[in-house]
């Protein structure tokens, strides 16, 4: 660097952060929006059913029918309602009002008692596959509460041969929100990130500063040295914002270190920063930049970064592509810090992605961002 | 009048298809996006990864792990020799589950003291680990059904018959695709009505606009009928690949189905041009969509069901059009649904769709800046 | 080459790719700019002097040739150069959300100006800029006047030995281009800067001690502009043909054998003519009065563009298909304003302002930047709801009048807003379809436009990639279209050189003769000699409303026997300021 260089960077600086100050939409997009964002997904995104609405039919009530549709009540999982018949209740299901059908046929209280056992008749409405497989576990587990204790009651040996004895590690009550908060926290700067970015070099060319710029002793990558550091320190707070937030308010455990986790989403803050300016560099014009910034960061984001869908169960065409998401390595490295700690052996190789990924978007900005207007 | 309607829509379609970068971010991203993300949305797991700690030699346990190594849905990448080799393979991520068999499994299998088989699941995606738990479920009940009849064991005194309904397999990607559609549909109609009424005040020539004859009315139907053209043909094209390339089926009454489309086309396009109409710039534009669209997306019931909300955000997801499309969608694709059961969700739309645009139009000449 | 100059260039050239076509900005030049003075460098627009400025400055590479500045080589030396020089481009640069100060805080650490010297040379440019007491006030709440000064001052922070300007008073009014001025004079002999300054308006050239003419890329002629001007003395001649409206007498003169330039200026036509000696063509007309005048450098850029065989002024009459009278038909009248007020916060913009406009006429709205003059002017088109007052356009209202009323006005703005990424001829379409025109009347009112224009040839290139002048033909164009009857006009000639002005007004007078009505705002002096009546506007209010002639009488003192029409501004100005600091 040339003399003057510290000079003309902390000018650089100070421009942007008054910019920044005076612009109250780059302080909402740095701390309002990852606040509102946090809020809104923190209560509203869950894949935990509760109260699954369900649809009990006895065809012929009596205290078999009463019994069994009795391990249903009680818990979180359900709020069954009973219903008359099969046709209301298939209407209910039909209108989306219940879940599922639990049906005894009107023979049940004598098929209970001979050897190949009765059927309960279970529909779920499968269009969303997910809740109907939720529905249907939960209904397996009622169920096989039931027969124990019927066969406990009548002092049989009821067991099944192989007894399943699951332990989940690092989430054990399945607490989705334990897992879709961090992830949050990768989505929700990628969002800002790009936004923060992908507009300010295309606004001092469309506004014409960057000529006079241009004409100042300060290089290129002073100029873009000037614009990093301002929006990284302001995309720090955001950061330190949500995290705050993913840990006070929805309690989530940060099992890893919280040194570990700010040296990682530095890296990743330095790389969707760069994305941004990317997008902005080579276009030059907001609008395009803008139509760019909205398609290229939040549904990649939100889809393939393994934040809510599993990377690893996609072709593998697909997961070739979503080693171009900044956002996956990121939620790999915060859902394992938050509910594992610091496992070096999933931090390390993404850590080094991130890195190699910002090295690349700097790269390419530096290399565009050239003193000269033709 | 139609002269200059024809006129105006002909100008907007310029605008937004002469630039080359901007007709390929408006025709390309889409058809890339729904095989990209219709592959990539889907809650079903393949080939989940185990690693088996065997401290069993009997027959009767192998007979077991053989059903795992037997089924697609799991493929083995380990065999563990000691416990301590557990937790670095489920902290590293190589393998989703481990099923670990005690030393006494097969003989108390024969010996009827039902032996547990103990798995441990990796649960930092619940979700994920809820499915894997699942299949290994599965497997485990049939194995008991098969040892059961076997055996001549009693079995217990009433077994569950599981039918699903309109998805008989749960394929999870026939919930998500039909979402797709919904939300890219969402997405072009913010690309091209977001900035461009921003854009045209930037560049002065709004002002021009408002001082020739045309009315506001006559502008917003300038504005509005390319989003709905390009949101049609994007729409179409999505449903044709949804269905021919993905096979996902179709059984919906089509008229209902595009009678959706147009209704969800214009809330989308009424609140992007609303969002424009009130930005004096493209900056302020883009920040507006995405203030709309990320929560649209996200409340709109698409990967999260939205009887799993709180309370008072279920209120919030009222006023979120993608949410009513969403139902319309999936209501067409698998159930079936014609007008008489999308009746509930067409009306909402509608009455977004006509708040929206009304607003945006008298924005036009009364925003000032 | 001259061995001392501080900037020269020889065979540079340079072009650029518009609409897929190569484009030669500057075509093999070759100058020297002597140290110590004002150097013009003269054009009309898109003669290459932007080009120009930033191959000097190193921001563009030539396609061959080379540039020195300083005697370093702009183009491979490039940060040193930029490090040497001063530049203010044409868009000045300023960030508009930074205060005054937090600009020049900006640029003194861009350019390594050390701390202990700063307070004394903020100091200095303040108060040689005038703006000490605004400080603190945002760049973007400045006027644009006070802008281009501040812009300077940041380039002259560290009192770069050469100063190149790009056009610096474009936009800015008469008042704050005079401050300019005086400022580059003083940085001249005070502080022995060289300066080498870019203009389209040619009463500027008068001013530099030396100017260049560039034209189509290439160097027209170099010379001391007096000297240059005194090459058409004896030709230039003040006409008046008594019961005569000025504007028949220009049409009737214009074009004609031995007539290189005639145009409207107060009550009588300014014609230079090809020789010394009165054109047969003048002097046959009954009654003519004829006075010689002095020679202005315009008068000799026009007559060297002439023999060019560019004939600016002559143009076809039957424009927009109207008889009508030629002279404002004082019965009727057309635009009618009054008590009008408007606020924005609590600081009234346009402060009681009434008129009222008659068919014919030409009325101009003058003013410095933030007089008003354009708050009123979106008050008349209906683009601003006025807190108080009536405006009638055509006995109506535009906010609440019916879309049809609109269809009898044309409107042009300062921005020349069109689509830019449409092309000509679907710009032309748009408008005309717009405007409610269909079918063969659409056709033939495009191929109208082409053809008075000259814009075929650029059919189906982006209209954004138009040169200025053209930019400015198309948005006249598509404001004709309908055939209005009224004309709006927002600054509409800003930026553009003296013969696309000409050819501007020209199209104008003969509208207006054939009783349409021009309302136009403008802080061009010149261009407000055309106008019937002047308005001249400050702080919200008319100071003044009367003939352009009447003016200039009102403005005559001791010293100043023959004043301008700038003069008589700046007197109002001045007066109407130390009235209020009183």
């Amino acid at each position: 660097m040339n003399p003057g260089a510290g000079m003309r960077l902390s000018g650089l600086l100070k421009k942007e952060f008054l910019q920044i100050l005076r612009d109250p939409s780059s302080i909402a997009i740095a701390f309002l929006m990852p606040l509102f964002l946090q809020l809104l997904f923190g209560f509203g995104v869950s894949l935990d059913a509760d109260h699954v609405p369900i649809a009990l039919v006895a065809e012929a009530p009596g205290p078999d029918s009463a019994d069994f549709f009795a391990s249903l009540e009680g818990t979180h999982y359900f709020a069954p309602q009973a219903m008359a018949n099969m046709p209301e209740a298939e209407q209910a299901l039909r209108r989306g009002d219940v879940k599922g059908i639990l049906r005894l046929r009107a023979n049940f209280a004598r098929e209970i008692r001979q050897s190949e056992g009765a059927p309960i008749q279970l529909i779920v409405d499968g269009v969303d596959a997910n809740t109907a497989r939720i529905v249907i576990g939960y209904v397996e587990g009622a169920w096989g509460n039931w027969v124990t204790l019927r066969a406990t009651r009548r002092g049989q040996d009821a067991h099944s041969p192989v007894t399943l004895q699951p332990r989940t590690w690092f989430n054990s009550e399945l607490r989705s929100r334990n897992f879709l908060v961090p992830g949050l926290i990768a989505i929700i700067m990628t969002l800002i990130g790009a936004l923060l970015t992908a507009m300010v070099m295309a606004r001092e060319w469309e506004r014409g500063t960057m000529e006079a710029l241009m004409v100042t002793p300060a290089s290129m990558t002073e100029v873009l040295l000037g614009k990093l550091g301002a929006y990284f320190l302001l995309g720090t707070g955001g950061l330190l914002l949500t995290v705050g937030l993913a840990v006070g308010l929805f309690e989530v455990p940060l099992r890893g270190s919280f040194w570990v986790l700010w040296g990682c989403a530095s890296l990743f803050l330095l790389a969707a920063l760069g994305m941004g300016l990317t997008i902005s560099t080579l276009v030059r014009s907001q609008f395009v930049a803008g139509q760019i910034a909205i398609l290229a960061t939040f549904i990649p984001a939100f889809l393939l970064s393994g934040f809510i869908f599993d990377v690893d169960s996609m072709p593998p065409v697909v997961q070739a592509i979503t080693h171009l998401v900044v956002a996956r390595y990121f939620v790999a490295i915060v859902q394992t810090l938050f509910l594992a700690g610091n496992v070096w052996s999933v931090i390390l190789p993404n850590a080094l992605a991130l890195a190699l990924m910002a090295t690349f978007f700097l790269g390419v900005t530096w290399r565009n961002a050239r003193k000269r207007l033709d | 009048m139609w002269s200059r309607l024809l006129a105006l829509i002909h100008k907007e379609f310029l605008a937004l298809l002469k630039d080359p970068k901007s007709r390929t971010v408006l025709i390309v991203p889409p058809l890339i996006q729904l095989l990209v993300f219709g592959y990539a949305a889907t809650f079903d797991l393949k080939e989940v990864r185990y690693a088996v700690y065997n401290e069993d030699r009997g027959q009767a346990g192998r007979d077991l792990l053989a059903r795992f190594t037997g089924s697609d849905s799991f493929r083995q990448v380990a065999t563990l020799q000691n416990e301590a080799e557990i937790a670095p393979r489920v902290d590293s991520r190589e393998v989703l589950v481990v099923l670990h068999l005690g030393p006494r499994f097969s003989a108390d299998l024969l010996a009827d003291r039902s032996p547990a088989l103990q798995v441990i699941i990796d649960g930092r995606n619940s979700n994920t680990a809820l499915i894997a738990l699942n299949y290994v479920r599965n497997v485990v009940n049939r194995f008991n059904d098969d040892w059961t009849a076997a055996h001549g064991l009693r079995g217990p005194p009433a077994r569950l018959e599981t039918r699903s309904w309109f998805n008989p397999n749960l394929e999870s990607r026939w919930f998500f695709i039909p979402g797709i559609i919904g939300m890219l549909t969402l997405l072009a109609t913010m690309l091209v009505t977001a900035l461009s009424v921003a854009r045209e005040r930037e560049q002065g020539t709004f002002d021009q606009l408002l001082v020739t004859p045309l009315r506001p009315a006559e502008i917003l139907v300038g504005k509005t009928v390319p989003g709905f053209v390009i949101g049609l043909l994007q729409a179409t094209v999505i449903l044709l690949v949804a269905t021919q390339w993905f096979h996902v089926p179709f059984a919906g009454n089509l008229a209902a189905f595009y009678c959706g489309l147009v209704l969800f086309l214009a809330s989308g396009i009424g609140a992007g041009l609303l969002i424009s109409a009130l930005s004096a710039t493209q900056q302020q534009g883009l920040l507006g969509a995405f203030l709309f669209m990320v929560p649209a997306i996200i409340l709109s019931g698409f990967a999260t069901p939205i009887a799993n909300m709180p309370r008072a955000v279920q209120l919030v997801t009222l006023i979120d059009p993608l949410r009513y499309f969403l139902i319309v969608l999936r209501k067409s694709f698998l159930e079936g649904a014609g007008f008489a059961l999308l009746w509930d969700q067409f009306w909402p739309m509608a009455l977004i769709g006509a708040t929206t645009l009304v607003l945006a139009g008298w924005l036009f000449r009364h925003r000032m800046y | 080459m001259d061995a001392e100059a501080i900037l020269r260039a020889g065979g540079l050239r340079k072009s650029f790719v518009s609409g897929g076509r190569r484009v030669a900005a500057l075509d093999g030049i070759d100058l020297a700019v002597r140290p110590g003075r004002v150097t013009g460098l003269i054009g009309p627009d898109g003669a290459g002097k932007t080009t120009f400025m930033r191959l000097a400055a190193g921001l563009l590479t030539p396609d061959g040739g080379r540039i020195e500045a300083l005697g370093l080589d702009a183009t491979r030396q490039s940060l040193a150069v930029q490090a040497a020089l001063g530049y203010m481009p044409q868009r000045f640069g300023l960030y508009e959300d930074l205060s005054v100060q937090e600009n020049l805080d900006l640029y003194a650490d861009l350019q390594g100006v050390a701390t202990p010297l700063r307070a004394e040379r903020y100091a200095e440019l303040m108060q040689m800029t005038g703006l000490a007491p605004f400080t603190k006030r945002l760049a973007g709440r400045l006027s644009g006047g006070m802008k281009q000064k501040l812009g300077l001052a940041c380039t002259l922070l560290r009192r770069p030995r050469l100063l190149l300007l790009d056009e610096p008073t474009v936009g800015v009014d008469p008042v704050s281009r005079r401050e300019l001025w005086a400022i580059v004079d003083r940085l001249v002999r005070d502080e022995g800067m060289s300066v080498l300054l870019s203009t389209a308006y040619l009463d500027e050239a008068e001013r530099c001690a030396e100017v260049i003419l560039l034209h189509e890329g290439r160097v027209l002629d170099v010379g001391v502009p007096a000297a240059m001007s005194d090459r058409v003395a004896g030709r230039i001649w003040a006409i008046t043909q008594p019961g005569r409206h000025q504007r028949a007498l220009q049409a009737d003169l214009a074009g004609q054998p031995g007539v290189v330039d005639a145009l409207v200026q107060g009550d009588h036509v300014r014609v230079v003519s090809a020789t010394p000696t009165l054109p047969p063509a003048v002097s046959a007309l009954a009654g003519v009065e004829s006075h010689p005048l002095p020679p202005r450098f315009e008068d000799y850029f026009v007559a060297l563009l002439h023999n060019d065989g560019k004939s600016p002024a002559a143009l076809p009459t039957a424009i927009n298909g109207i008889t009508a009278p030629s002279v404002p038909d004082a019965e009727s009248e057309v635009i009618r304003v009054a008590g009008l007020r408007r606020r924005f916060g609590d600081f009234w913009a346009v402060d009681g302002v009434e008129f009222t406009i008659r068919r014919g006429e030409i009325f101009g709205l003058l003013g410095a930047n933030g007089a008003g003059k354009t708050t009123t002017f979106r008050m008349l088109c209906g683009l601003l709801p006025p807190s108080a007052g009536q405006i009638q356009v055509a006995g109506q209202d535009l906010r609440h009048a019916a879309a049809t009323a609109r269809a009898r006005l044309g409107y042009m703005s300062q921005k020349f807003s069109l689509y830019a990424n449409l092309s000509v001829a679907q710009n032309l379409r748009f408008f005309a379809s717009a405007y409610g025109l269909t079918g063969g009347q659409r056709d033939e009112r495009i191929a109208w436009a082409e053809a008075e224009f000259e814009l075929s040839a650029f059919g189906v290139q982006p209209s954004g990639d138009l040169p200025l002048g053209f930019k400015q033909r198309l948005a006249m164009a598509c404001a004709l279209m309908h055939r209005p009857d009224i004309l709006f006009l927002d600054e509409p000639t800003s930026g553009v050189d003296p013969l696309a002005r000409r050819e501007f007004w020209a199209r104008i007078n003969s509208l207006a003769r054939q009783g349409v009505t021009v309302l136009v705002t403008t802080h061009f002096m010149e261009e407000a000699e055309y106008c019937d009546r002047l308005a001249i506007m400050a702080a919200g209010r008319i100071l003044a409303l009367d003939r352009p002639a009447a003016l200039k009488a009102q403005a005559r003192r001791p010293g100043l026997p023959n004043p301008s029409l700038e003069d008589a501004f700046i007197q109002l100005i001045e007066g109407a300021t130390v009235a209020k600091a009183a």
